[in-house]
């Protein structure tokens, strides 16, 4: 089947509103991506016929919301080939499923011992290590970028050593689109016997990701990213890995017996959903995986491909201009300055013209300190973006340089 | 001229513009205009926070004026606190902790701001009336 951006199109209708007087043009697809209607549909059919409490009700709305919630998980767990359903965990989202096993390593780790952070890493996979190591007094270690973009992979084997327990980089940079070499990571990492969680938010909606392929310890995702609902994610650990731990939360759901003397935990998954969980947004975040795989993303990288090339061809084009990361294997992320120019201000004026782009630090801010900028303009591509549109951002950029200088 | 006449005249500026790109334009006009602070009060406790862009502001006391420079990394920023530095400047203590501060909606500022940009607008606001507060207590210390 052809790719057809203009009958994808068809299937968001937030693309077909104004912004600003203009027609929207939305390149901040790493912040958050759009939602299409059978994702929409997912939800509010839910609440029009299915809403009821999970996992123990003994009627039929409960046992029909149970039952469709735990499809989603299998779903998930298909998409992202893990073993067992039980080894995915439904979070509130990626920044929710580290701060699980951070907390959950706070009673296993000691003193004395090592975790590798990579210098590339969103704050939310960098505070919860560093919250972890103080409580611990393990040692934080980052493994440091280079000027291309990319991970010295060099002191990374360098800092590995029989005292590193985990090591934390994201599959793919937030800020810059680099392509991390997680595999290589992940390989070099057990043969000193450390775990390493991946926080693929940037790589699952342009790669089909396969955690066994990778032998990832664990890999965390949130299902905004890939045209889900805001407030669901996933957590993957192999299930020995998970069972290791402690649970996150106390509360209901995530019990097998409770007596004041003595509460005793529940099995995986539900040992780490504690709570009623956000069911719709569950079985939404399957509708996504549905809607991503029926276009197939192999399919949507070859598109993206296309049209990050399109754009960097033409963003050279502008006077000033550099771009971050540009020759390194990276997903469709534009992360760029304008000699002079402050990104938030060609931001604002961008918005004016009705494209949303993300300025400012993207939270990572080693990663600003590591070039000495203050942030970054970023244009973040979907699948759904045209090449028209990004003719009409260099039309703007124009525009922005002209009145800023 | 007053607070509130300075308030007024820059509400009668905005209202000749036609869209907010004109507006923007202006901005930018008034924000490259911005007299140059002195280096030496680009300081880091001079920085506002809230902002997306770095704002520093120092303010001094002149004939029982307070007198304010300022400056930010970003243009549309620097427009302003143009802007604010026009209303504040040179005025008495007391007149800028009376004052109103509507003409930020009157000028449609505010709605066409980003929050980020909103919030560091509220800050800068905040920190010149900090600075108000601070000198009119000076001047009511009897001096020794």
């Amino acid at each position: 089947m052809a790719f057809d951006v203009q009958k994808i199109r068809q299937d968001f209708p937030i693309l077909h509103r104004q912004v600003n007087g203009q027609e929207l043009v939305y390149f901040d697809n790493a912040a958050t991506a759009q939602t299409p209607q059978p994702v929409i549909d997912a939800i509010v059919d839910y609440y029009s016929t299915t809403n009821a409490n999970i996992h123990r009700g003994v009627h039929a709305l409960s046992q029909e919301a149970t039952e469709a919630y735990e499809a989603a998980r299998q779903k998930i767990q298909k998409h992202f080939n893990a073993v067992h359903p039980y080894e995915i965990i439904l979070t509130s989202g990626t920044t929710e499923a580290i701060n699980c096993i951070a907390s959950g390593y706070a009673s296993i780790l000691q003193p004395g011992d090592e975790v590798i952070v990579s210098a590339m890493e969103h704050h939310s996979n960098i505070v919860p290590w560093q919250m972890l190591c103080e409580k611990t007094g393990a040692q934080l270690k980052v493994l440091p970028m280079l000027q291309n973009g990319t991970l010295d992979m060099e002191a990374y084997a360098q800092l590995l050593n029989a005292r590193t327990q985990l090591v934390f980089v994201n599959h793919v940079s937030n800020a810059l689109g680099t392509v991390n070499p997680v595999a290589s990571i992940i390989s070099q990492a057990h043969a000193v016997g450390a775990k390493v969680l991946i926080d693929g938010a940037q790589a699952t909606p342009h790669y089909k990701v396969d955690v066994q392929a990778l032998a990832a310890d664990f890999y965390v995702t949130s299902a905004h990213k890939i045209c889900g609902p805001t407030g669901v994610g996933m957590l993957y650990g192999k299930a020995e890995h998970l069972r290791e731990l402690p649970p996150y939360q106390g509360g209901g759901e995530m019990i097998a017996e409770v007596t004041f003397e003595k509460t005793t935990y529940a099995d995986l998954p539900h040992k780490f959903e504690a709570g009623t969980p956000n069911i719709a947004g569950g079985i939404a975040f399957g509708a996504a995986l549905d809607y991503v795989n029926s276009i197939g993303l192999e399919a949507i990288a070859t598109y993206e491909a296309s049209l990050l090339a399109y754009a960097t061809a033409a963003l050279e084009q502008l006077p000033g201009i550099t771009i971050y990361a540009k020759d390194v294997e990276k997903v469709a992320v534009l992360s760029f300055n304008i000699e002079g120019l402050h990104p938030y201000d060609v931001g604002s004026i961008l918005d004016k013209m009705g494209i949303a782009v993300r300025t400012g630090h993207h939270c990572a801010q080693p990663i600003m300190d590591y070039y000495e900028i203050p942030g970054t303009i970023r244009a973040s591509f979907s699948f759904y973006n045209t090449k028209e549109e990004i003719d009409r951002m260099v039309e703007a950029l124009k525009k922005a340089i002209t009145m800023l200088q | 001229m007053t607070i509130s006449e300075l308030q007024e005249e820059i509400v009668d500026e905005f209202s000749f513009f036609e869209d907010w790109m004109q507006r923007y334009e202006h901005m930018i006009e008034l924000g490259k205009s911005l007299p140059l602070i002195a280096p030496e009060f680009k300081t880091e406790d001079n920085i506002i926070k809230g902002c997306q862009s770095k704002v520093w502001l120092h303010a001094e006391l002149k004939d029982r004026k307070m007198e304010l420079t300022a400056d930010s990394d970003a243009i549309i920023t620097k427009g302003i606190i143009a802007l604010l530095i026009r209303i504040f400047s040179n005025q008495n203590p007391q007149d800028i902790l009376d004052a109103k501060t509507d003409f930020i909606d009157k000028i449609g500022l505010k709605e066409h701001l980003s929050p980020t940009r909103a919030n560091g607008l509220v800050s800068m606001i905040k920190q010149i009336k900090m600075y108000a507060i601070a000198f009119q207590a000076q001047m009511n210390t009897p001096s020794q």
